[in-house]
């Protein structure tokens, strides 16, 4: 309990700010081989963090201050890692969208408050518990990143074990104060006939509904590790820790001492802990599932490098969690992200640099030299007339066209190749040499159409998506189903969600969330943040649902009246 | 004194237009409005309100109607010896624009000749 109760105490620093101390001395203790630089950028950015007024890139940051019991081999690894791959991403351990499996939390824990780290791995993992990795996402990742992870893995799973001691210590109270009387004074108790029964099989079904909420909340994998702690959940979990102690509390005092003999009496004090813990199990339902249910405030994610952009619905989120529902409905609403889209064809662009030369003649101040003569290139380009529109849209015909041409090839092959096959029918006599299965049909009819996909890939620039193996498959999946030519080409000629392409190469697993305010503050109208990769970002700006004011306007049924109209006019 | 008006009866005119080739139709040059299937009360050029008679609505500059003496706010009463005054609109502009008829002979009546018929009655 103690341990407990001091791990919560440095979690509760957390959202406050207050990591100064542990931070410091545990830099302080890790040794700086020779890397001074590096750790002194970290300590610097860490203690921004601590004033929350600059940009959450710090996620790692936050859970080691917290538990900076084990953080400190941790950060060194960490560390280290960081200075290695130091390129540009400036430290960020944003929000991990992975699905880390996270252990099954224990039980009763009805809130999970105690588990410091993982409110009970339902919503928002303030720690990711990256160590069940089920999904391919943490396989690859574990895979590919080890160090960067597995420090991580580690505070995050010392945070579920402390929220599953807690968990199981509310639990277990109840059962505690009804079986010690028992043990420790038997003799002195009171009798206590059928209201005692009662308040047992009450407290039994209590506890299994307890058992089975808490599973339903949360037994879930986390969906993403967050930069900040989730202050619900910390909420939770202090008000469990509070409640429990309080009741050991005044149980210790009043039972415990005194040897109270009133049995039913101490039966109804463990059954209304009991109650206390469903009443806080309710409010956890409330507080983490329905509030952000009802929608408030309406999204744009707008993405930087192309303009492909919507628009979503969310309730009451803070920043992260609001980071984490984008990206979640990124990855399946926005067409894939194809570079090779981005640029004005070169012949267009390349014109307009040709023209004019500036030259020096020999002036004194070279700095007032190069923008004035930068700005009388500018003013001469913009004087001079200007064709590139032209050339770009004749460009943007002349493509459209070819890709137009090389799709009607495409189609016209695809739906040649699949009349060359059928499903063996019951009644067929045909030689078994004859019979294919899915994959061998496929490659026989891959070869007629091989070519004008490929031509037709190459044209829409989306060749680097499509391997032949992943089309091949793809022709297998849809003969196996039966699906006409149409649907087997749905998935080439139009470019589709991330999450359609296979998964190593395009499901980002690191994201950065930039943004001004603390992430673990609500949404408000006006507030921008930005989700950013190495090559593209996500720009999200909120606004706030309107009021809507509904009136009532009766129309009678017998009121609808009509009459000819007036004179029409023709001219003869 | 009486000012003669010149037509059959005191407040009648008849007026008869040649039609226009063009291109492929034959145009009359005038515009007409009202029928038994509209709205006689928007009708700007009847005196009394409940008329669903035929009227000229437009005049086409230099068109043949023009040339034959028809005018605007003209309510046409027979159209070749048929009745305007109780038709649709719709039969109304088939009875002007009949294919094979080159000439129409509409009969008409003005309120400014029925003004001036009464004037001079009374003077």
């Amino acid at each position: 309990k103690i341990e407990s109760l001091k791990v919560t105490v440095d979690f509760l620093k957390l959202p406050l700010g207050l990591k100064k101390p542990p931070l410091k001395e545990a830099l302080a203790a890790v040794p700086g081989p020779g890397r001074p630089k590096p750790f002194g950028l970290e300590r610097h950015k860490a203690r921004r963090s601590d004033t929350m007024d600059n940009e959450s890139q710090y996620s790692g940051y936050s859970y080691k201050s917290g538990h900076s019991r084990s953080s400190r081999k941790h950060r060194d690894r960490r560390d280290r890692h960081r200075s290695k791959s130091r390129d540009g991403s400036r430290g960020d351990k944003s929000v991990t969208i992975q699905a880390p499996g996270e252990p099954l939390l224990d039980n009763e824990s009805t809130r999970g408050d105690e588990r410091d780290d993982n409110w009970g791995e339902t919503t928002t993992v303030v720690t990711g518990t990256s160590e069940h990795s089920i999904s391919h996402d943490d396989i690859t990742r574990i895979t590919k990143d080890m160090e960067d992870s597995a420090h991580l893995d580690c505070s995050r799973h010392l945070g579920v074990m402390l929220a599953g001691a807690l968990a199981l210590l509310a639990f277990l109270t109840p059962l505690a104060f009804m079986l010690l009387p028992q043990l420790l004074w038997r003799d002195e108790l009171e009798p206590c006939g059928t209201p005692c029964e009662g308040l047992f099989i009450s407290v039994a079904f209590k506890l299994l509904i307890l058992l089975l909420g808490s599973w339903a909340l949360f037994f879930r994998r986390p969906k993403a590790f967050f930069p900040r702690v989730f202050v619900f959940r910390a909420l939770l979990m202090v008000l469990v820790f509070l409640l429990v102690v309080s009741y050991w509390l005044f149980y210790g005092v009043r039972i415990l001492d005194s040897r109270d003999r009133n049995y039913q009496g101490v039966v109804q004090y463990a059954v209304s802990l009991v109650d206390a813990l469903l009443f806080v199990h309710y409010l956890a339902v409330v507080l983490l599932e329905l509030r952000q249910l009802q929608p408030q405030f309406t999204l744009k994610a707008v993405r930087s490098a192309d303009g492909a952009s919507r628009f979503y619905n969310v309730g009451h989120l803070s920043i992260q969690r609001a980071a984490v529902w984008i990206l979640e409905n990124y990855y399946h609403d926005f067409p894939v992200y194809n570079p090779a889209l981005l640029n004005l064809p070169k012949s267009v662009l390349s014109k307009k640099m040709s023209g004019f030369k500036v030259y020096s003649l020999g002036e004194e101040n070279s700095t007032n030299n190069s923008t004035g003569q930068s700005r009388a290139v500018i003013a001469a380009a913009a004087r001079r007339r200007d064709n590139s529109h032209n050339e770009f849209y004749y460009e943007e015909a002349e493509h459209e066209r070819r890709v137009r041409k090389r799709r009607a090839r495409l189609v016209v092959a695809v739906e040649e190749a699949f009349t060359h096959i059928k499903r063996l029918q019951e009644e067929d006599q045909k030689n078994p040499r004859e019979i294919m299965d899915p994959r061998e049909a496929a490659q026989a009819i891959f070869a007629s159409m091989a070519r004008a996909m490929q031509k037709y890939l190459r044209t829409t620039k989306q060749q680097p998506y499509h391997t032949m193996e992943s089309i091949l498959q793809h022709l297998e999946f849809c003969i196996t189903h039966d699906m006409t030519p149409k649907a087997f080409l749905e998935r080439y000629l139009t470019a589709g969600p991330t999450i359609q392409y296979h998964k190593d190469r395009w499901l980002a697993k690191q994201w950065t969330l930039v943004s001004e305010e603390p992430v673990t503050n609500g949404l408000k109208d006006g507030v921008v943040f930005v989700l950013k990769r190495q090559d593209f970002s996500l720009v999200v700006s909120t606004k706030k649902i309107p009021f809507f004011k509904l009136s009532e306007e009766f129309v009678d049924p017998k009121s609808h009246k009509f009459v000819m109209r007036l004179q029409s006019e023709t001219s003869v | 004194q009486y000012s003669a008006v010149v037509s059959f009866s005191p407040c009648q005119q008849r007026i008869e237009i040649h039609k226009l080739r063009q291109g492929d139709n034959l145009i009359l040059g005038f515009s007409i409005g009202g029928g038994i299937d509209q709205d006689p009360s928007q009708n700007p050029f009847s005196e009394d309100k409940t008329d669903k008679g035929i009227y000229v609505t437009r005049v086409t500059e230099g068109g043949p109607a023009e040339v034959a003496g028809l005018q605007i706010g003209d309510k046409i009463m027979q159209v070749n010896g048929w009745d305007m005054t109780m038709v649709t609109h719709d039969q109304a502009r088939k009875r002007l624009t009949k294919r094979n008829e080159e000439v129409v002979r509409l009969l008409v009546t003005r309120q400014s000749l029925q003004k001036a018929v009464q004037q001079s009655m009374m003077s």
